[in-house]
């Protein structure tokens, strides 16, 4: 029972982890239709930024968070700017091999400038100490991404079927000319959505830095992994991605604790299975 | 009356076939020049020539069926293992060897195929990814059968026509390989010139086109993904047989990237793009990754990068946009 409860714990922390990075990636995909493998790269940009905030400038663990998210984010406009724009309209494969190519350029260049070894994220305090919940104490820390999931998948939910930016958006994404005729703005509106999922990348990349380390080949390691996780969701839909990283990091986990020397097996065969029987992922849109 | 059209249509089919003749040619030269010129380097070129295998093999799903892959390493790791334990267990001659690695990277070509043919698109590729990861860690997991992460080692192939000895230096490896690929070359290209191939072209370039004119596509797309795995195989049977080793790196997902890279590189939908990508890619590798890996990884990167900005049908695609340009006047003129 014991076991039974610390496995469901950290699958549920490391699911919410596994949520944080790939919803940004789920909005790309399914909102904006642009395969981006370097997603990952960007969740590691983020981490090295909150790894060099907390070590060498030592500035404290929020002020890291804000500085990563800002950092990629500016990285990631010009990049947006004089790469992915050009891509928007092109076949699956072209967008794979582009992005496969940035993540390349972002690795080499990040080993480049920070050296190619493992980066911690320094914890504060109140993080790093287990929170008594009365039936048992989890570590603060997967107590905190917990609940950022839970804040972002919230807060993406209002932003797109609530506001006006919303509105925009999924017009822009339905019909681009028709919106455009409309008056909308739709580089604009896709400039900012691509910034958004960067910005949810670079926070997830950091927050989830205890799961998920963040070392040299961090963006191809789990590159496989965030875009089979959007896959299984179902590209563009937050329920998707939510259930899809929820069943995912449950089954990875689970794997891990009872039986480690299969490794992977159980996910990818998870994966396999859901794909055939739902080919266009657990709440994927017809198109 | 009868007669004339005959000929008229046999006479366009011998074109192809000599240029075919000239290509066969040049591969065997270029094949040649290396063994002349590189007598030191003779087990990295025969890893030149398994790897162009299973890029060929890519070819045949990427560019002529229009499907992406990132698990086709799936397919050349299943020959390389077949032959491998093959080998390890009695079955010592190279010729039947390639052939069990051939069989056994069919066979794995009609499951996967089967596999991804269910889905479309994006899901497609996160499939052919899961299919190559998950038997992955099947060898990793299996090493009373694979060696797992040691690697399947200790082969003994015999003599190749109980003459030629796979030894140190890997000549004869190196050769066999060459005839090998070929082979492997000549009969892809009847392949993909077949009213087969041309229906696959045709189930890439317009499936909805195809399936009004009464061909069903699942079929004929899994017979493909047979054939392409035939050829992986054969590529990984060749690998086991002249490194005598057989590692799990030979069933990944980054072998897989690589080989797509490869395909980039040269030009989809080229059989000869498929050869010039290897090469140039390998080539390359060997000099700049052994300096420093990350610079590696960048200039892949920014090469990956401007393929798709400047050159989307890759070099052998660039090379024949060029010739096309540089022959219209003087053909225009001649007709």
């Amino acid at each position: 029972m014991q076991t039974a409860l610390s496995i469901a714990m950290d699958a549920f922390a490391y699911g919410m982890a596994l949520f944080i990075i790939c919803i940004g990636l789920s909005l790309t995909m399914g909102l904006m239709r642009v395969v981006n493998l370097a997603h990952g790269a960007f969740a590691m940009i983020g981490g090295y930024i909150a790894s060099w905030a907390g070590r060498d400038l030592g500035l404290g663990y929020g002020f890291g968070i804000a500085l990563a998210v800002i950092g990629t984010v500016l990285i990631a406009i010009p990049l947006e700017r004089l790469l992915y724009r050009r891509i928007y309209d092109r076949s699956e494969l072209s967008q794979v091999l582009m992005t496969i190519g940035i993540t390349f350029c972002i690795i080499g260049i990040t080993n480049y400038i920070f050296g190619p070894t493992l980066k911690t994220i320094p914890l504060p305090a109140e993080l790093a100490q287990p929170v008594d919940l009365g039936f048992r104490s989890i570590a603060g820390h997967r107590l905190f991404v917990i609940a950022s999931g839970l804040v972002v998948a919230g807060g993406l939910w209002f932003l797109i079927e609530r506001t006006g930016f919303g509105i925009h958006l999924r017009a822009a994404v339905e019909n681009a000319g028709m919106a455009r005729t409309l008056g909308i703005r739709t580089e604009i509106i896709y400039a900012l959505s691509f910034a958004l999922a960067i910005a949810l990348s670079a926070f997830g990349g950091v927050v989830g830095a205890e799961f998920l380390p963040i070392e040299p080949y961090y963006a191809l390691r789990y590159m496989v992994t965030f875009l089979v996780v959007v896959s299984v969701g179902g590209a563009g839909s937050i329920p998707g991605a939510l259930a899809a990283c929820l069943l995912l990091g449950a089954i990875d986990v689970t794997g891990r604790y009872l039986v480690p020397d299969f490794g992977n097996f159980f996910f990818y065969l998870a994966v396999i299975l859901v794909v055939c029987a739902f080919p266009r992922g657990l709440m994927g849109r017809a198109h | 009356m009868a007669n004339a059209t005959l000929q008229s249509a046999a006479a366009p089919r011998l074109r192809p076939l000599g240029r075919d003749l000239i290509g066969l040619a040049l591969i065997a030269l270029a094949g040649l020049s290396g063994y002349w010129l590189f007598p030191d380097n003779l087990a990295f070129l025969t890893r030149v020539i398994s790897v162009a295998l299973l890029v060929l093999s890519l070819d045949l799903v990427v560019g002529y069926c229009g499907i992406a892959s990132l698990g086709q390493a799936a397919l050349y790791g299943a020959g390389a293992y077949a032959a491998g334990i093959a080998c390890i267990n009695g079955i010592t001659d190279p010729i039947l060897l390639i052939l069990i690695g051939a069989v056994a990277g069919a066979v794995t070509g009609l499951f996967t195929g089967a596999v991804m043919l269910r889905a479309h698109g994006l899901p497609q590729l996160v499939l052919s990814i899961a299919l190559v990861q998950l038997l992955h860690e099947a060898a990793n997991k299996a090493s009373w059968l694979t060696g797992g992460s040691d690697g399947l080692s200790g082969m003994a192939p015999a003599p190749l026509f109980g003459v030629f000895e796979f030894d140190l230096w890997g000549r004869s490896a190196y050769l066999f390989g060459l005839c090998l690929l070929l082979v492997v070359f000549a009969v892809l290209s009847l392949i993909v010139r077949s009213p087969f191939g041309m229906v696959c072209r045709g189930l890439k370039e317009d499936p909805l086109r195809i399936s009004a004119l009464g061909i069903y596509a699942f079929p004929v797309l899994l017979k493909m993904f047979v054939i392409s795995g035939a050829v992986a195989g054969t590529g990984g049977a060749l690998a086991a047989i002249a490194t005598q080793v057989v590692g799990l790196d030979s069933v990944s997902f980054e072998l897989s990237a690589n080989a797509l890279v490869m395909l980039v590189l040269g030009g989809i939908g080229h059989l000869y793009g498929a050869l010039i990508g290897t090469v140039i890619f390998m080539a390359l590798e060997h000099t700049v990754a052994a300096i420093n890996p990350f610079h590696w990884m960048t200039l892949v990167g920014a090469v990956l990068i401007a393929i798709v900005l400047f050159a989307p049908r890759g070099l052998s695609g660039t090379l024949d946009q060029i010739a096309a340009l540089l022959t219209r006047r003087g053909g225009r003129a001649g007709r």
